[in-house]
């Protein structure tokens, strides 16, 4: 691991306390600017001084970026708005128990308490390779020294590698993309919508970010629509530790069934990706299938096919085969 | 500007990673400002349109149409290019901003591209005359000659070449050398990635053996930019696109062969009194259409 250093390099910190001002700072310093949310992710980077920004706009002061309203039945969230305040929302935990779950499941409560949606989503990845500032793929360079002969890869991906074999971190990720969330980007141009799924991104389609976040770019809310409103949920985190840690491997599942049968679903699964993997084909297997054992079984095996394990994480298979499990059989 | 990208590794050598991407956009705007420069240098000279004069009767030995390229070397020709331009956009495209997929269609348009490399080299050795293709003294004396007469419309007329212009030459052999400094360390780098033929080994070779590898590869790739973009501008300019033709129909006419080649160093296939003929007819029509109607 890196060594975490006293002091951190010098910066310019802004403060702004509207949208608009972080953007146009966004959109002046470019490359050089770092978007700060709960500060969780950036401590660590700054303290390791392996991301040296020029400039740091603290978002913490921008009101408009905080809070949950209703969007008929659906909701929408402010990107600074703290996994606590989320996990707690009465309307949240009503209507998206997943993201409630998720959203619990973070850390601590003292990190869910400085913690915010947005930064926990945007969050990088966990490599400790890349966290240490070696010149790997995702650091712009030209290499993988976690899929190296000796490299210590328990922790790293199964699926979707390209070169980078790091994974997304986040808890509430998969948990968005099962309740078909959009994600609202602002920048000097004006705002576009993200679909969950698209916004997180893997080293296929760019090695050196997680998200479809650019420079210049601001995740200002997520919007959850009414569509999974009040539908079974099944969410589960497998970590090392239960008191604190990053996923090894997490389930998020959104079902509606009739008559003992799945007749929608959404499965996904994070920790054995650079992205939450949406899984389509365990989808199309279990709609309109009876939500029993043997569909459980079926779409375990299913999950894993075209799974590679690394050198020390072939558990992850038989992992995720029984997460995926026991999200279909929390259908019956 | 970034020229290089360096970092220092593991063991806190300072390594090689690769070129800097400003190279690449360097590559585009210099590429741009040669055809938006050359564009306004014809204009100011004047283009290069020549009086078209009908052929005299001792040219009658020579066909209509004469055969410039075989249908394998127009093949060669166009599934090399349509696996160079993929190999670009695959290649730039996505470090100038527009993020795709673009590993598996990279490593898949090299291989095209090695394969059809691979096609013109045993054509050209077994089937072609491989000889046209060979620079001497005289092409490099034709080379500066035209290039006088580009500069100077008053300068007295080049001679004509063989079957290839001096600049075909040129830019051939230096596409070659380029291309084969990519191709070879392409298939190197493919080794680090995980493909249906093997499992990715980025421990190959050593930091440093790798950085230039990529450093040969990126400079190999920045420099194609610059030489496609050239090759198609002139391509589709009006007073080459005769040759750009022959490379879609096979053929170029009369006109063209007597205007622009010697029929003593580009045999067509007539008899020597014939090409003799055609000689003096050339000399008649001299410079004739340079520019399609």
């Amino acid at each position: 691991m890196a060594t975490i250093r006293d002091m951190m390099p010098a910066f310019e910190l802004f403060q702004p306390a509207t949208v608009e001002d972080a953007v146009a700072l966004l959109a002046e310093h470019g490359r050089e600017a770092w978007a700060l949310a709960g500060g969780l992710d950036s401590m660590d980077w700054f303290k390791d001084r392996i991301k040296r920004p020029r400039v740091v706009i603290d978002l913490g002061g921008i009101p408009d970026l905080t809070g949950i309203q209703e969007r008929g039945e659906g909701l929408d969230i402010g990107a600074m708005t703290s996994l606590s305040a989320v996990a707690a929302d009465e309307r949240v935990r009503s209507r998206f128990q997943l993201l409630a779950d998720a959203a619990s499941q973070v850390a601590t409560p003292q990190i869910r308490n400085q913690g915010t949606l947005g930064g926990n989503v945007s969050q990088d990845t966990r490599c400790w390779y890349y966290r240490s500032g070696w010149p790997c793929y995702r650091a712009g360079g030209n290499t993988c020294y976690a899929s190296a002969p000796q490299a210590m890869n328990r922790e790293h991906c199964i699926l979707g590698a390209s070169r980078c074999v790091a994974v997304n971190p986040s808890d509430t990720a998969p948990a968005l993309v099962a309740l078909d969330a959009t994600m609202d980007v602002r920048n000097r141009r004006g705002t576009r919508t993200v679909a969950a799924e698209d916004y997180f991104v893997g080293p296929a389609i760019d090695i050196t970010r997680m998200t479809a976040l650019k420079p210049g770019d601001l995740l200002t809310s997520i919007r959850v629509p009414a569509d999974w409103a009040g539908a079974r949920f099944y969410f589960e985190k497998v970590r090392d530790r239960g008191s604190w840690d990053f996923a090894l491997v997490t389930v998020a599942a959104a079902f509606r069934t009739a008559g003992g049968r799945i007749d929608q679903a959404r499965v996904v699964v994070n920790g054995v990706a650079a992205y939450p993997v949406r899984l389509h084909d365990v989808e199309r297997l279990v709609t309109g299938a009876p939500a029993s054992e043997e569909t459980a079984q079926a779409a375990g095996d299913l999950a894993v096919q075209g799974a590679r394990p690394l050198k020390y994480n072939g558990y992850k298979l038989a992992l995720m085969r029984n997460l995926v499990r026991r999200a279909v059989r929390s259908a019956a | 500007m970034e020229v290089l990208r360096r970092a220092a590794n593991p063991w806190g050598q300072e390594v090689l990673i690769g070129i800097g991407w400003d190279l690449v956009w360097l590559a585009v705007v210099a590429s741009a400002a040669f055809v938006v420069g050359h564009m306004v240098w014809v204009r100011l000279r004047g283009g290069f349109t020549h009086e078209a004069s009908e052929p005299g009767p001792g040219s009658s030995g020579l066909p209509e149409r004469v055969e410039r390229h075989s249908f394998a070397a127009r093949a060669f020709h166009w599934v090399m290019s349509a696996a160079m331009l993929v190999l670009l956009v695959t290649a730039f495209v996505p470090v100038l901003g527009l993020q795709f997929p673009w590993v598996t269609l990279h490593w898949v348009a090299g291989l095209a591209l090695l394969a059809t490399v691979l096609w013109h080299i045993v054509h050209s050795i077994g089937w072609q005359d491989l000889g046209s293709m060979w620079v001497s003294a005289r092409d490099v004396r034709e080379g500066f000659a035209e290039l006088r007469q580009s500069l100077d419309p008053k300068a007295p007329p080049a001679p004509r070449a063989g079957k290839y212009p001096f600049d075909h030459k040129l830019y051939h052999h230096v596409v070659v050398v380029v291309s084969f400094g990519a191709i070879a360390t392409g298939l190197l780098m493919m080794l680090r990635i995980d493909t249906p033929f093997w499992d990715r080994n980025t421990y190959l070779l050593s930091d440093a053996a790798w950085g230039w590898t990529y450093l040969v590869h990126g400079l190999s790739g920045v420099s194609l930019i610059g030489l496609v973009a050239g090759h198609i501008y002139f391509a589709i300019r009006p007073e080459k696109r005769w040759i750009t033709w022959s490379m879609v129909r096979g053929w170029i006419d009369r006109e063209h062969y007597l205007a622009h080649h010697d029929p003593e160093r580009w045999n067509v296939g007539v008899d020597a009194g014939a090409r003799r003929g055609a000689g003096a007819i050339a000399d008649a029509v001299a410079r004739a259409p340079d520019q399609d109607a």
